[in-house]
């Protein structure tokens, strides 16, 4: 039989072991921020577009004239955001590595300054990859005065790469609002 | 950390202090043990009482007994007691009672940190349960209403009771990691010479397998509910979406632990079942080895299934194959272990006392409750199911029949060894009788009024429903009342009865029953021999 002060000792080793497996899960837990990150946008699942703005010598030298994509434009304001937001024209239909600009208009009926940030996400999740931004009103936070009506554009273009499955893509916009006392409690 | 082991404070046992602070202060497995116990039981009481509020307002359409605030909250506290109030401190201590007895080991390996974790329960508790008693009477904005799963964005704007809440979920968390390292201490290193890892009771395997896994998810909770503390004070942006977050992320977290969970509460229940059919059909359990390997099968496949429970979240036809054909799969390992305890029985000479009774009634409802989720699993007919009265109905036949009627299976085995008494048989088969009754009273019903269509988490319900969860309430109430009958049980078994023997039932076996009953203070303290 253990010597008592030995089993004790061992009793402490492996409590300390199972302490770090414990300490080591609890960053885990923080990892799986990035992680779910990389993940969404690897596997294209979520319907997260790039976040950053395409670049422009990533335009394709030719346009595929041999079919079409139905972009449809979708826009919400969340709540606290008091906006009128909605697109301009509510769908287009684009060749593949055409470059085409869309606008979005957004009214401010309150009588505030309104801070708001808009955040896009695609659908269907296979298509998100596809559709490439040049330039974006989501890019930047936008403030929108008192009363103001605003014309924001959208510069993309769909990738040839796309499938042809994809026929029909849908953009939407989500406009929350940054003022802190204006977000819902 | 305190790390005081059992030979340390071997000696201080002998003369222990009188009245509270003997509790208070208490290292001796047994006390704890007895302490979890009556902590779990109280919490069914509390959440019970929460739900019966709830079962009340939902006896008849229309607003009548609480208001749809008050009614969240009811909702969201049932569920977090019950879980984490309740049914844990129930799985550990009947670990804390019977693990150091199985395995013949004196005490649990770490005592003085076996003392913390319990008294860091109470606390957390109160810090729970204080907003809405708050709340109740008037101060403040009540407790957590975000259901307990405290999906984002409504738990980061919710009011303060939130903060309480997740406060409460780290002192628990806490409390659970403290009991598993001790756990799995005990079993690794304080088993019997000559017990080997595949000669340990399929009770020690449960539980080691349990502490494992709460070892894992637990911190990863207690890091999700930071990020939501720190969303909800720090300009964080985990779950906001408007500063890049997503709250979908927050799902993520919350059933990587979440799903585990419903494993960390029914493996403990799985290592004691096998112990009282073979008890009671006189046989030793059949099939060991497959038990053990399927039970670490559960474990293993638990932690990679979990996102089955966001099918409706958007998700790619991919990522829903894969969690589909994956929880599909644990099945298969849980029909193994349903297969070991079936065959346990044959030929056997079985005798129907009541743990012997809840052990069947664990079987056949944890089979029904088993067999829809599989139902729920298939992503295709998933949506139509989703947060309907199915889903509840599935996860109450999933949870109740383990986590309360296969942990009261485990209470009425052991009651002769820790009080010395037999316990009232004729009034234990009537407590059977009322929760077999009262729990498909209450949960049948609503698996017609999911199929119906009748959704979760509302305080009110279109006419159809009515006479459906008329009856539901009515079982709930039956269901409430058995569980002050097991009061009357206990205490009346503590306070006497017929004299128990070492070996109180003819066809048990293991360590726990060659010490003589009730179990003296000190066990084992010359460790027993295992050939």
């Amino acid at each position: 039989m253990r010597d008592q002060a030995d089993s004790a000792r061992s009793n402490r080793r492996t409590a300390r072991r199972l302490a770090a497996i414990a300490v080591v899960a609890f960053g885990f837990g923080f990892a799986l921020v990035p992680l779910y990150d990389v993940i969404c946008r690897v596997a294209g699942v979520g319907g997260r577009p790039a976040p950053t703005q395409a670049d422009a010598a990533s335009v394709p030298k030719s346009v595929d004239r041999s079919r079409r994509v139905k972009v449809e434009l979708m826009a919400t304001a969340m709540p606290g955001a008091s906006w009128d937001f909605r697109p301009e024209r509510h769908q287009v239909e684009v060749y593949p590595g055409e470059v085409v600009t869309m606008n979005y208009i957004v009214k401010n009926p309150t009588n505030v300054s309104i801070i708001g940030q808009a955040v896009p996400s695609v659908s269907p999740p296979s298509a998100a990859e596809h559709l490439k931004k040049l330039d974006c009103f989501c890019f930047r936070k936008q403030e929108i005065g008192a009363g103001e009506t605003r014309r924001m554009p959208v510069t993309f273009f769909v990738s040839p790469e796309i499938s042809d499955r994809d026929n029909s893509i849908t953009l939407s916009y989500s406009f929350f609002p940054l003022n802190k006392a204006l977000q819902a409690n | 950390m305190s790390t005081t082991t059992a030979a340390d404070t071997h000696a201080e046992h002998h003369d222990h202090p009188a009245g509270f602070s003997r509790w208070l202060l208490t290292t001796n497995h047994k006390d704890i043990g007895n302490m979890y116990l009556i902590f779990a039981f109280v919490m069914l009481m509390v959440g019970g009482a929460m739900i019966l509020t709830v079962r009340a307002e939902l006896f008849t359409p229309g607003l009548q007994i609480v208001k749809p605030e008050l009614f969240n909250q009811l909702i969201t506290l049932h569920g977090l007691i019950m879980v984490f109030g309740a049914a844990m401190p129930a799985a550990t201590g009947l670990a804390n009672w019977m693990l150091p007895m199985v395995i013949g080991a004196p005490d649990m390996a770490l005592p003085r940190l076996n003392n913390w974790s319990f008294w860091i329960l109470p606390p957390a508790a109160v810090m729970l349960v204080t907003p809405f008693v708050l709340g109740l009477a008037g101060i403040g904005t009540g407790g957590a209403d975000t259901g307990w799963t405290m999906y984002a964005p409504l738990s980061v704007q919710t009011g303060w009771g939130m903060d309480f809440t997740i406060f409460a979920v780290h002192m628990l968390g806490m409390s659970s990691i403290l009991a598993s390292i001790n756990v799995i201490v005990t079993i690794l290193n304080m088993r019997a010479p000559g017990m080997t890892m595949f000669k340990m009771p399929l009770f020690a395997w449960a539980f080691l397998l349990t502490a494992f896994l709460l070892i894992f998810i637990m911190p990863v909770l207690a890091g999700g509910v930071t990020m939501l503390l720190m969303d909800r004070h720090f300009e964080t942006n985990f779950f906001n979406a408007a500063g890049g977050g997503d709250p979908v992320l927050w799902q993520h977290i919350f059933w990587f632990m979440g799903h585990p969970e419903v494993y960390v509460l029914l493996l403990p229940i799985a290592g004691v079942i096998p112990h009282v059919i073979s008890a009671f059909a006189r046989k030793p359990s059949f099939g060991y080895t497959a038990q053990v390997w399927s039970m670490i099968a559960i474990a293993a496949l638990s932690i990679v299934v979990w996102a089955h429970h966001m099918f409706t979240s958007g998700m790619s036809t991919g990522a829903q194959l894969y969690f589909m054909y994956s929880t599909m799969l644990i099945s298969l390992p849980l029909a193994v272990l349903f297969y070991c305890w079936i065959a346990t029985f044959w030929r056997g000479s079985i005798s129907l006392e009541t743990p012997m009774l809840f052990a069947l009634g664990f079987i056949v409802f944890f089979g029904w409750g088993g067999l829809t989720g599989l139902v729920l699993a298939d992503a295709a007919a998933d949506a139509q199911y989703h947060n309907a009265y199915f889903l509840v109905a599935h996860f109450h036949y999933a949870l109740y029949p383990t986590t309360v009627m296969g942990a009261m299976a485990g209470v009425y085995y052991w009651l002769p060894k820790w009080t010395g008494h037999m316990y009232d048989e004729r009034l234990g088969k009537l407590h059977f009788i009322l929760v077999a009754i009262g729990m498909n009273l209450t949960f049948l019903p609503q698996f017609l009024l999911g199929l119906a269509g009748m959704p979760r988490r509302i305080p009110d319900y279109a006419l159809q429903f009515a006479d459906l969860n008329m009856a539901s309430s009515i079982g709930a109430f039956i269901l409430g009342i058995s569980h002050l009958l097991f009061i009357y049980v206990v205490i009346k078994c503590v306070r006497g009865g017929q004299k128990a023997e070492a070996r109180a039932w003819e066809g048990a076996d293991g360590l726990e029953w060659t010490v003589p009953s009730p179990a003296p203070y000190h066990t084992f303290e010359t460790q027993p021999v295992v050939k």
